[in-house]
């Protein structure tokens, strides 16, 4: 692969080098976290963690095993840095955002360090075009302490199913409401527009609830501007595990399967809007 | 002055159409020059038009069945008319399907281009649609403005890659920046480059091919390829302006290239199968 030939005498001074056959393992991935302009980019020898935040009280990651890539090198423990991640989507689909079949566009990145930009090696058809991201100094991401020993509800349920419910939400709603019972409604999502309340229940025994373990009722309000975007995420899995803990802060998980069939996660930390009675 | 021509292939219909509506996508106006042999849709590279001027040539013959024009005069046997090339394509793309289209010079309220086609129907009658496509007469005064324009000497000219490939990498880059670097030699490589505060990118392409010297023959004494094969030509161009000409593209062109003068001035040629080629 004539990337591999590329700045030989360059990856000594690299903290991190990652290589990928297929770049849309990477941009797929992000396009799903993508709702504000930078990300934290967190290496570590488990692969590549990509952090978006708004307003202080939402959290988007997703995470590359480094077993997804072909190569993947770090020199220190731990490589962090910000990056505009619209940039990076451009660069990343540099040859065009969808791609004939079985031509695929190979990626290689090389990071020197801090004050250093993000080399991008893009190839496809013979044709190689380098892209060079400035980095800034990273933002402490938020720690929203959840924990799994804190968690009241659990839902997994396969994502065909809440894709109906999300891309029909009520947008003059400014919550999303959702409520988690060991009774019914079970799982509730719901809206309260201009145009009235809308509510979408999902019972515990339908076919596509694979895991159902609710504690107690639990009904949590978030702002709808902060869990819209992760319809994107929804879009592109299989399964989605929906989590409250007992201050009801919401984390939803996404299993996403990439073109070769590996697996990759994406998750969504979201603070409640307010608290309502639990009952 | 008259002109009448008749086109009854439907292939050729179709690739006729395709030009006047890639040629709509450049310009809201052109001028139409109408010679015994040829067909010329011409824009003016003038400041009002952002410098841009295009050049479109083609042979009557690839296109039509009956082709007859009587310029304005016998010395000076020619028409030119101002269109919207816009107007042109509509009426063309309607008759897609008809069996001939007849494209007359006309006078109704004002000139016009009468494109008459005759469409196929159930019965044994034909159908006959009409479309008028207003046109404005230019008096012979103002026809040197319209002269095939000189071909300056270049410094470099190469075969671009697919169109398809170039259209998705610069409108990726024009979400980056507003203005790209094209740089050229004579070994068959071309790059694309832009530079920003947040970011630089550069793409490179390889084995496109230069084309030889003095192919075409409307140049005289052709260019002078000479120098350092090495050695890149560098041009700057608003992308907006480069996008816009790669948006238009419908026709498949067998070769395309890209010539740079070391006036500054970035000239694209397309050749078509059928004999058409354009400069912008």
């Amino acid at each position: 692969m004539p990337l591999s030939t590329q700045s030989q005498s360059e990856d000594v001074q690299d903290v991190l080098v990652a290589n990928l056959d297929n770049a849309r393992s990477l941009s797929n991935i992000l396009k799903a976290i993508t709702c504000k302009d930078h990300a934290i980019f967190t290496a570590t020898a488990n692969g590549l963690k990509v952090t978006v935040e708004d307003c202080k009280c939402m959290q988007a990651n997703a995470f590359i095993q480094a077993d997804i890539f072909q190569e993947f090198t770090l020199k220190d423990d731990i490589v962090v840095f910000q990056i505009n991640l619209t940039v990076l989507l451009d660069c990343l689909n540099i040859f065009g955002g969808t791609p004939a079949a079985g031509v695929s566009t190979a990626l290689r990145m090389c990071y020197r360090g801090y004050g250093y930009p993000l080399t991008l090696f893009l190839e496809e058809g013979g044709v190689v075009t380098v892209c060079k991201i400035n980095t800034s100094e990273p933002e402490e991401p938020i720690d929203f302490e959840f924990s799994s020993s804190n968690v009241t509800n659990k839902v997994i349920l396969l994502s065909e199913s809440l894709k109906e419910a999300f891309s029909e939400l009520d947008l003059t709603s400014e919550v999303l409401e959702i409520t988690m019972s060991p009774s019914q409604p079970y799982f509730r999502l719901s809206t309260f527009g201009n145009s009235g309340n809308a509510h979408y229940d999902y019972s515990k025994d339908s076919d596509m609830m694979e895991l159902f373990q609710c504690n107690r009722t639990q009904t949590n309000r978030y702002k709808m501007s902060l869990l819209k975007p992760s319809t994107k995420a929804l879009a592109i899995s299989c399964k989605v595990s929906v989590r409250t803990d007992s201050r009801g802060v919401l984390s939803l998980q996404y299993l996403v399967r990439n073109d070769d069939g590996q697996i990759c996660f994406v998750e969504y930390f979201c603070c409640p809007d307010e608290e309502v009675e639990e009952g | 002055m008259k002109f009448r021509g008749k086109i009854i292939d439907v292939a050729c219909l179709n690739h006729f159409t395709r030009v006047v509506t890639t040629i709509s996508k450049l310009t809201k106006t052109c001028v139409l020059r109408l010679t015994p042999d040829n067909l010329f849709f011409i824009l003016s590279g003038k400041v009002t038009n952002g410098g841009v001027g295009m050049w479109c040539e083609l042979l009557q013959n690839n296109f039509f069945d009956e082709y007859q024009m009587e310029g304005v005069s016998s010395e000076f046997n020619q028409i030119c008319l101002e269109v919207s090339p816009e107007n042109l394509s509509r009426a063309l793309r309607t008759v897609q399907c008809a069996k001939s289209v007849k494209i007359k010079l006309t006078k109704k309220h004002c000139a016009c281009l009468t494109v008459a086609a005759e469409l196929p129907t159930l019965s044994s009658a034909s159908r006959v649609v009409t479309h008028d496509v207003p046109v404005e007469v230019i008096p012979r005064r103002l026809w040197q403005e319209f002269k095939e324009p000189v071909m300056p000497d270049f410094d470099v000219s190469i075969y671009l890659p697919p169109l398809k490939m170039l259209k998705n990498v610069v409108d990726r880059m024009k979400n980056l920046s507003n203005f790209l670097v094209i740089e050229a030699n004579l070994n068959g490589e071309m790059n694309l480059k832009i530079q920003t505060d947040l970011v630089s990118v550069s793409t490179h392409f390889k084995d496109l091919g230069n084309p030889p010297w003095g192919e075409d023959a409307s140049q005289d004494g052709g260019p002078s390829q000479r120098g350092d094969p090495e050695l890149l030509a560098e041009a700057t161009v608003d992308i907006r302006k480069l996008q816009q000409f790669l948006v238009g593209q419908q026709v498949n062109p067998t070769k395309a290239m890209c010539s740079k003068s070391n006036t500054l001035k970035l000239t694209m040629k397309i050749k078509c199968s059928a004999g058409g080629s354009w400069t912008h």
